[in-house]
């Protein structure tokens, strides 16, 4: 570990209740940032570690928009401005018409944008944080407390300190405590 | 506590014989690190032998031209429509499993969501070949059908149900893939978590994209996977809709009704459940899965087999009564013509295996049965597959020329060429149990988990 930087301050738990309760109890004492880790998502727990509601739905929005217009305007513009064609004496701009292209459009642009908003949410792909423990993905849960960037003090929040973090994450009954350095995939 | 009546609430058993989650990921994963035993290779070598009769008479198809088929005036559509509704509506079970269940809160849906967004997929790359071959020229025909800016200046005609369809197909294909590759991340990242060869590991962690099970990310990732399933919802009602369109648009008798599009998507979803059943009865015995993909999840999926095969029923006698009571001598004629008429045979072999065979589930015996329920469910397929073969090809074979009136055969080559697209499809699927987690283990393990808590809880109070 020595002559590595130090990602940060990791303490096991058993299931997710002990989880949930030690989430709350790392929020309470103000850390700079932690992050909780789990095999499969914990209900309860964005709550317990103070996580506001993710922002993806408006970009769900947003492009759902996109396509509801882009629909319109491809069709209207294709069929009544650029070459117009008489089929069966309907008018060149027949919205009724329109309806099945623009709500596939709408959907795809919605659910395309939805997972592009989800990789770039969760900073994926992930290259530099490897997982610091195989046993997550598993059956097991951590807390990390984050070292913060470069070392420096905070400005806010508490000093990065190895032996009083590790304290506290026994003290709220972790069964293992260890310090993760940083290291990438590959 | 003595006045209110003690409501006793028994959580369904998702996954039985107390697997931990350690288990799961040992179950789930392990047919992806041993070697494929013979069985699997003499599946995959019909499958791969299927494939090739299909691409062979397609090739000598494309060569010789489109005479080879049975189609002729007055049957311009033939074997290739009917194969390609049939696949997109096997797909549909699949986004109804993942979405519409996971929207209702059906935890069951978790032990054969995987496999069946697999067939999915799978089914609709199957029914996309479809349109693609029967154009003659399947190098041209992605083009043709697509409205891109080109030296003609000609665009697509907005208008034709036919061109819909390329939208709603391509769209539909689109978002259950990435709905698909969302749910296996955390999937991938177990399998890469336990894997000791170098190789696995690298192609895993490059699939799982890093991912590392922070919350931070499942924040993101469970909205991310609601509103996926909010899409495909409203997504796979319009899919097989819009196919229902590609006939009721026209004014050919038969085909002209404004009840295909629920009578459609109903179909769809009785025959993408027969497959599903069909294939996870076999998975579940290949990769001993029982724990997870129980008689209990297989006698859901039959329960919703038999009802929406009813209302596959109600909709054929419904077109019957309305085709009497609109008094259109046209409409009559089709149907009494379509029942009793040259193609009598294809209208009863669709009738009793759709609408008879499955009344065989309301006996629980016969649900819960492996043997009857993958007997049934190959006939409610078979059935499904003549349905649209009876709505496509009785509707036409009579025109409103009786001297064009001509007795449609499909001939070897559409036969092979269906034959193909099987060996297509299970290609495809066979490699998906060997490479892919069949079982979305981080969905199971939520499920189990939650049955434990309301447990605990009430050991407490």
């Amino acid at each position: 570990m020595a002559g590595k930087n130090t990602a940060g301050i990791v303490g096991f738990f058993s299931d997710e209740r002990a989880l949930l309760q030690a989430a709350a109890k790392v929020k309470d004492a103000q850390y700079l940032s932690f992050d909780a880790f789990s095999p499969y998502p914990v209900h309860g727990l964005d709550q317990a570690m103070g996580l506001r509601r993710s922002w993806l739905p408006y970009v769900t929005f947003g492009g759902g928009l996109t396509g509801v217009t882009l629909g319109y305007l491809l069709q209207w513009w294709t069929s009544s401005q650029s070459w117009p064609v008489n089929v069966g004496g309907k008018p060149f701009n027949s919205v009724p018409a329109w309806v099945p292209v623009i709500f596939e459009l709408t959907i795809l642009f919605a659910g395309v944008s939805t997972v592009v908003a989800l990789i770039l949410g969760c900073r994926l792909p992930n290259v530099k944080k490897r997982a610091f423990d195989p046993a997550i993905t598993r059956d097991r849960f951590a807390v990390m407390i984050e070292a913060p960037c470069g070392g420096a003090a905070p400005a806010g929040g508490k000093k990065f300190d190895e032996s009083e973090i590790t304290s506290f994450l026994k003290s709220i009954g972790a069964q293992d405590v260890r310090v993760v350095a940083e290291e990438g995939w590959f | 506590m003595a006045s209110t009546t003690e409501i006793s609430y028994r959580p369904d058993v998702l996954v039985t014989s107390g697997k931990t989650f350690a288990d799961v990921n040992n179950d789930v994963s392990a047919p992806l690190e041993r070697w494929p035993n013979w069985k699997w290779w003499a599946c995959f070598g019909v499958a791969l032998s299927f494939l090739g009769i299909g691409v062979l008479l397609s090739a000598d198809m494309f060569m010789t031209g489109l005479g080879v088929l049975g189609i002729n005036q007055p049957i311009g559509w033939g074997t290739f429509i009917v194969n390609f509704v049939f696949w997109v509506g096997i797909g549909h079970a699949g986004t109804l499993i993942s979405a519409i269940l996971f929207l209702f809160r059906q935890k069951w849906r978790t032990g054969i969501n995987r496999s069946a967004e697999a067939m999915t997929i799978f089914a609709v790359m199957t029914a996309l070949l479809f349109p693609l071959i029967h154009t003659g020229r399947p190098w041209y025909a992605a083009l043709w059908l697509l409205p891109y800016p080109n030296q003609r200046e000609l665009w697509v005609n907005f208008r034709s149900p036919l061109l819909w369809d390329v939208f709603a197909v391509s769209t539909y294909f689109t978002i259950s893939a990435l709905f698909w590759y969302v749910g296996l991340i955390p999937d991938f990242a177990s399998v890469r978590d336990r894997a000791k060869n170098k190789f696995r590991k690298l192609v895993y962690t490059i699939l799982s994209m890093g991912w590392r099970g922070s919350n931070r990310n499942w924040s993101h990732y469970e909205v991310a996977y609601m509103l996926l399933a909010g899409l495909s919802t409203p997504l796979v009602l319009s899919v097989h809709s819009v196919v229902s369109f590609d006939l009721a648009v026209s004014n050919v008798p038969g085909w002209h009704t404004t009840i295909f599009p629920p009578y459609f998507v109903a179909g769809a979803i009785f025959s993408g459940f027969a497959m599903v059943v069909t294939l996870l009865v076999i998975v579940r015995e290949a990769f001993g899965l029982k724990d997870y993909i129980t008689v209990n999840h297989l006698e859901k999926m039959n329960k919703i087999i038999m009802a929406t095969g009813m209302m596959v029923g109600y909709a054929y006698i419904c077109e019957f009564f309305i085709a009497w009571y609109s008094g259109n001598p046209f409409e009559t004629f089709a149907f009494v013509n379509r029942a009793f008429g040259p193609y009598w045979w294809a209208y009863w072999i669709m009738f009793s295996c759709n609408v008879f065979i499955p009344q065989i589930y309301w006996w629980k015996k016969m649900r819960t049965n492996i043997g009857v329920m993958f007997v049934v469910n190959l006939f409610v397929n078979i059935g499904m597959w003549f349905e649209r073969y009876v709505i496509t090809v009785t509707s036409l074979h009579r025109d409103f020329l009786p001297s064009s009136w001509h007795y449609y055969v499909p001939t070897w080559y559409d036969w092979g060429i269906a034959l193909g697209s099987f060996g297509f499809f299970f290609t495809f699927f066979l490699l998906f149990c060997r490479l892919f987690p069949v079982i979305a283990m981080a969905e199971v393990k939520g499920v189990m988990a939650s049955g434990e808590h309301v447990s605990k809880e009430k050991g407490v109070a």
